[in-house]
């Protein structure tokens, strides 16, 4: 045959260039280890430092959306099936951990021992719930997870051992109303954390990967191979699991359980602002999101009387993001820095400025992401 | 020759449109059969029956023997068969590598390493073979770049590529060489000659009559859902029937005609 083997010829040519990369991404990553731990020593230091109870209180509330919007997004964001249905989980692990509490009659910091029982309860309503709800795509998907909540909602105000409209009574707690915040705190903080750890393995693991594959084409990801039902309900099922937990843990903290408030749709819209508003589907964007806007919402709740003033903010912010930041903040201000940077490059080497375009790699300016390092 | 690949009697209405009307196909094993036909022959159809993407309304599907009629597209992949799209489908906010290592996940669960699902994707023998195919359809200076950055002919040549991570026994190709310039034709069709050396058999349609003549050991001629006529190029060139399943509809399509 004239074309000889291709496989050893091309080896040989394409090596070099790609080989280079590698070193490049290590520095990166110390740095951002190093910030990671920064951060990790400074929220782990919080309460200690800033005192004022009310400042803690923003800060268990921020925790606690860090939380549900990371849990949110890594079905969500990583599969492109939006939910405004999490309430669902977060109702559920709530009742269940209040019902828990008033019938083994526990209290103290036992009960955060609870919270688990919570996800778990989450997690089981997952599966019917995503055995339906994920039958079907798009816009019909978030219609059904809407009414799912509903249901739920309407059932929590009529069942008899959910307490009806009165709701749940509050737990007892043995420690000290000064630092009563702190032990919310910590509990939230590893909530958060785990939750991102979790967001984390996902995104690199084969199973993330699945997920990611479906959010761009579902029936194309079928048709190599990938068992998309079985991959989207596990990570419906996991990510209601922390939901439950964090719905558990809120409860404790606000100490009362009413139907509208635990199954409330504030919480889904807010949720999901959170996420578009650092970048769905990326791993630091509802963290940037829920530390941005939770703070916001309690300070405008405690500044002005006017209870809708949060609300109408909220919705204000929805309209910016859909119009000014589609994609996030993460996303686009990643967009800005290569870009940036390819401009700094040129102005660097003015000379070679004509020869640049007409490469072939030019239309990928991007500098070598740790993914592309890594894939010799 | 036996056939590897074989639909027997498939038919497939959408609504009062009979797309597939008892259609007989044969792909022989170690071939590379063309499937020509005028637009709206059915061409298309029959391969998302095949693949799993529709399902028949009567007939069965047999791959070397056994019966993969109506199964899904994943389990129809793990079986063997790849397949491409006319209007190609990557996985655009992934890099190039990932949309490779997508295709390969069944791949490494039958060699037994994917009971832990929270394993980094993509192990070094993955990524190596990866880097093979993609040196093959000569995109592997793109492994890092996301699949959008891709121009169309080279997203072309990504579908192929991924397709063949699995090592399937038979690959469908939708119109390999639609919207493709000449040069990467003539690449096209070569790689898909080296890997039929190879053992890969291939079914393929196309529009372009001189790609599917060149190419292809047997071409099928699908008219209004049928099979009509079966032969080597040479004989499909001059048959009539093959004339009159395309100038009936010929005002759609002139450029296409370039028989014989």
């Amino acid at each position: 045959m004239s074309a000889p083997s291709p496989t050893s010829t091309d080896l040989v040519t394409t090596e070099p260039a790609r080989t280079s990369l590698l070193p490049a991404g290590r520095p990166g990553m110390l740095i951002r280890l190093g910030s990671l731990a920064v951060l990790l020593v400074i929220a782990a230091i919080f309460p200690l430092v800033i005192t004022n109870p009310l400042y803690t209180q923003f800060a268990v509330d921020t925790l606690i959306f860090v939380a549900a919007v990371v849990a949110w997004n890594l079905f969500s964001g990583f599969s492109g099936y939006i939910s405004l249905g999490h309430a669902v989980f977060f109702g559920t692990g709530a009742y269940t951990v209040g019902l828990l509490t008033t019938h083994w009659k526990v209290i103290g910091g036992t009960i955060f021992a609870l919270l688990p029982l919570g996800g778990l309860a989450a997690a089981v309503v997952a599966v019917p719930f995503g055995l339906i709800a994920l039958r079907v795509r798009r816009h019909t998907f978030v219609v059904i997870t809407i009414a799912i909540f509903f249901i739920f909602q309407l059932m929590a105000f009529n069942l008899s051992f959910t307490g009806g409209v009165q709701g749940l009574s509050t737990p007892f707690f043995l420690w000290s109303a000064a630092d009563y915040n702190n032990p919310f705190y910590y509990v939230a903080l590893i909530l958060a954390v785990g939750a991102i750890v979790l967001a984390w393995l996902i995104r690199g693991s084969r199973f993330g990967l699945r997920l990611l594959a479906i959010r761009d084409d579902e029936d194309r990801a079928r048709g190599l191979g990938v068992r998309a039902m079985r991959t989207k309900l596990s990570a419906f099922i996991i990510s209601g699991f922390v939901t439950g937990m964090v719905g558990g843990l809120w409860w404790f903290f606000i100490g009362q359980a009413l139907p509208e408030t635990v199954f409330d749709p504030n919480f889904d819209l807010s949720v999901v602002l959170m996420a578009f508003l650092g970048g769905a589907g990326t791993l630091a964007g509802p963290v940037l999101g829920a530390l941005i806007l939770e703070p916001l919402q309690q300070w405008e709740a405690i500044t002005f009387t006017n209870g809708y003033v949060a609300e109408i903010s909220l919705g204000v912010i929805f309209l910016a993001v859909i119009l000014l930041l589609p994609r996030g903040i993460i996303p686009t201000g990643k967009e800005f820095l290569t870009r940036w940077q390819a401009i700094r490059a040129r102005r660097g080497q003015p000379a070679q400025d004509g020869a640049a375009p007409a490469a072939s790699g030019a239309a990928v300016p991007s500098p070598p992401t740790p993914k592309t390092g890594s894939i010799r | 020759m036996t056939a590897l690949l074989r639909t027997d009697g498939v038919s497939k209405a959408f609504g009062g449109v009979q797309a597939l009307d008892s259609a007989t196909v044969e792909v022989a094993e170690g071939s590379i059969a063309g499937l020509i036909g005028p637009n709206g022959s059915g061409k298309t159809t029959l391969f998302n029956v095949i693949t799993g993407y529709e399902r028949v309304d009567s007939g069965e599907v047999y791959l070397g023997g056994a019966r993969i009629t109506n199964a899904p597209p994943d389990k129809v992949f793990a079986a063997g068969i790849g397949r491409t799209f006319q209007l190609t489908r990557v996985f655009s906010r992934l890099t190039v590598m990932e949309n490779m290592i997508v295709a390969a996940q069944h791949h490494e669960q039958r060699q037994g390493r994917l009971h832990n699902p929270f394993a980094r994707a993509g192990g070094p023998a993955t990524r190596r073979r990866a880097m093979e195919l993609l040196e093959f359809t000569g995109i592997a200076h793109h492994a890092g770049a996301l699949a959008e950055t891709l121009s169309y002919g080279q997203r072309k040549l990504l579908e192929m590529s991924y397709v063949l991570m699995a090592r399937p026994s038979i690959v469908l190709l939708d119109e390999p060489a639609g919207g493709v310039n000449p040069t990467l034709i003539t690449m096209i069709a070569d790689r898909i000659r080296q890997l039929n050396e190879q053992g890969t058999t291939f079914l393929i349609v196309e529009h372009n009559m001189d790609f599917v003549m060149g190419l292809c050991d047997n071409v099928t001629v699908l008219d209004y859902g049928t099979a009509v006529v079966s032969g080597p190029p040479d004989v499909i060139r001059t048959d009539p029937r093959v004339l009159d399943a395309y100038l009936g509809t010929a005002e759609e399509d002139d450029d296409d005609i370039q028989v014989g």
